[in-house]
């Protein structure tokens, strides 16, 4: 079961410091980040990037993204 | 489909864009360094319509019109059109008024401070640190946990309003168009000296305005989250973009004989260093609070961000308050109340900051 940072409706950056936030608490593992608009999208995969995680895979429904991250 | 906007290549390239039109915009007519100026020209607006009466800042500005729709356009064409809003509104809306008031302190949104440096104004040195300052601040609350909550998803017609409001403002300037030597047609407001008279062309400047909006609404340009996520995160994307607008102004600056370095006779701009650095503290300390500079309010409010057009009518009533109470400062100085208005603006900032702190869970 992979952790899950719930980022809808927040402006920015609070996608990114939830994100970034929850990166280094877990250091690595499996990490699903929700949410709801393209720029928050762009950012959260840009700032897992930069922390050396990978996008696994980033799906969309309903108007809302789930972004799949992976950390090793 | 990536989107090659979001790319570093992407940012760059509206950066140089954004840039080089507001240096052509200033050598077609605009005030001197004031090609593109978020503030000014959303108080120029406010002129327009009449909510103040300094009659040297009242133009309907067509940039500021062509950002919105511009911005909405791109978002349709990209199915990035989200009406989103409820995200503590009446918050935003005095970030706004507090935003405008510090800007018109130091004369200028953060897009004019980079455009001032690139025409050789040493003053606004001052303005940018204090810029810097300013968000320097609001980073120290949000790694204490501040925000302002969750927008909600609502209806089309919420996320369609700031841009219908910009289609009437168009359409109120193709009806009553200026006449020469009038200060008024139809229900407008236009200045007859002073920057407000300044324009290049209006389909030039709505071309512009449009090309932008469309643009930076693809890359998310932010000159604000340039320095935030520098400060906040160490990353330079947003940077790269703002370093390549001052790059291009600075360019055509050059070409069209239009830099003059100094402190002394800058075009719309006074050397009080200190308020033009605490203007611009109040400013940038706003702009983070809520989440994007001047221009990215207008592009947010363009993809149907109801609380970005919520800061957006903020820093128009702000632009309002700012000449009616004597906040604004003038080429002589700062207004009569303004060193005041900057003090309650960050005192204000201060509350909103450590008072939406969620709680560590």
């Amino acid at each position: 079961m992979s952790e899950v940072v719930d980022a809808r409706g927040l402006s920015c950056p609070q996608p990114v410091l939830d994100t970034l936030a929850k990166i280094t608490a877990m250091g690595s593992g499996e990490l699903e980040v929700l949410v709801d608009t393209e720029a928050s999208k762009e950012n959260v995969a840009r700032a897992a990037q930069g922390k050396g995680w990978k996008v696994e895979s980033i799906t969309e429904e309903g108007g809302e993204f789930r972004l799949k991250l992976l950390g090793d | 489909m990536t989107n090659f906007f979001a790319s570093r290549k992407g940012i760059v390239s509206v950066g140089l864009v954004i840039g080089g039109l507001a240096a052509l915009l200033q050598y077609l007519g605009n005030p001197g360094n004031m090609g593109i100026c978020v503030a000014c020209f959303e108080r120029d607006i406010a002129g327009a319509v009449g909510l103040h009466r300094a009659g040297v800042v009242q133009y309907m500005r067509p940039e500021i019109i062509g950002f919105v729709l511009g911005s909405l356009a791109a978002a349709l064409m990209g199915r990035d059109f989200r009406p989103r809003a409820g995200s503590a509104p009446i918050v935003r809306f005095v970030l706004g008024v507090f935003a405008m008031i510090g800007a018109l302190v130091f004369l200028g949104c953060p897009w004019r401070a980079i455009l001032r440096l690139a025409g050789g104004d040493l003053n606004a040195l001052y303005g940018i640190a204090g810029l810097i300052v300013g968000i320097g601040i609001g980073t120290l609350f949000f790694r204490q946990g501040y925000n302002l909550g969750r927008a909600q998803k609502t209806y089309s017609s919420v996320g369609l309003i700031m841009p219908l409001i910009m289609a009437g403002f168009l359409a109120l300037l193709f009806i009553y168009p200026q006449v020469a030597d009038a200060a008024k047609s139809g229900v407008l407001f236009y200045s007859l000296k002073g920057p407000g008279a300044m324009h290049a062309p209006l389909f030039i400047s709505l071309g512009v305005g449009l090309l932008v909006g469309i643009i930076a609404q693809r890359s998310r340009f932010c000159t604000m989250g340039a320095f935030r996520d520098l400060i906040l995160f160490k990353q330079v994307h947003l940077l790269s973009g703002v370093i390549a607008l001052l790059a291009a102004a600075f360019a055509v600056n050059l070409i069209f004989g239009q830099f003059h370095m100094g402190f002394e006779g800058q075009p719309v701009a006074h050397t009080q260093s200190l308020w033009n650095f605490m203007g611009m503290v109040l400013a940038g300390l706003c702009f983070a609070l809520a989440g994007g500079c001047p221009g990215r309010q207008l592009f947010m409010a363009g993809e149907g961000d109801g609380d970005a057009a919520v800061f957006v009518l903020g820093m128009i009533v702000g632009a309002g308050f700012s000449h009616n109470f004597g906040l604004a400062s003038s080429p002589k100085g700062v207004g009569p109340h303004g060193i005041a208005a900057v003090f309650i603006g960050l005192a204000i900032c201060l509350f909103i900051g450590f008072t939406m702190r969620k709680k560590a869970a």
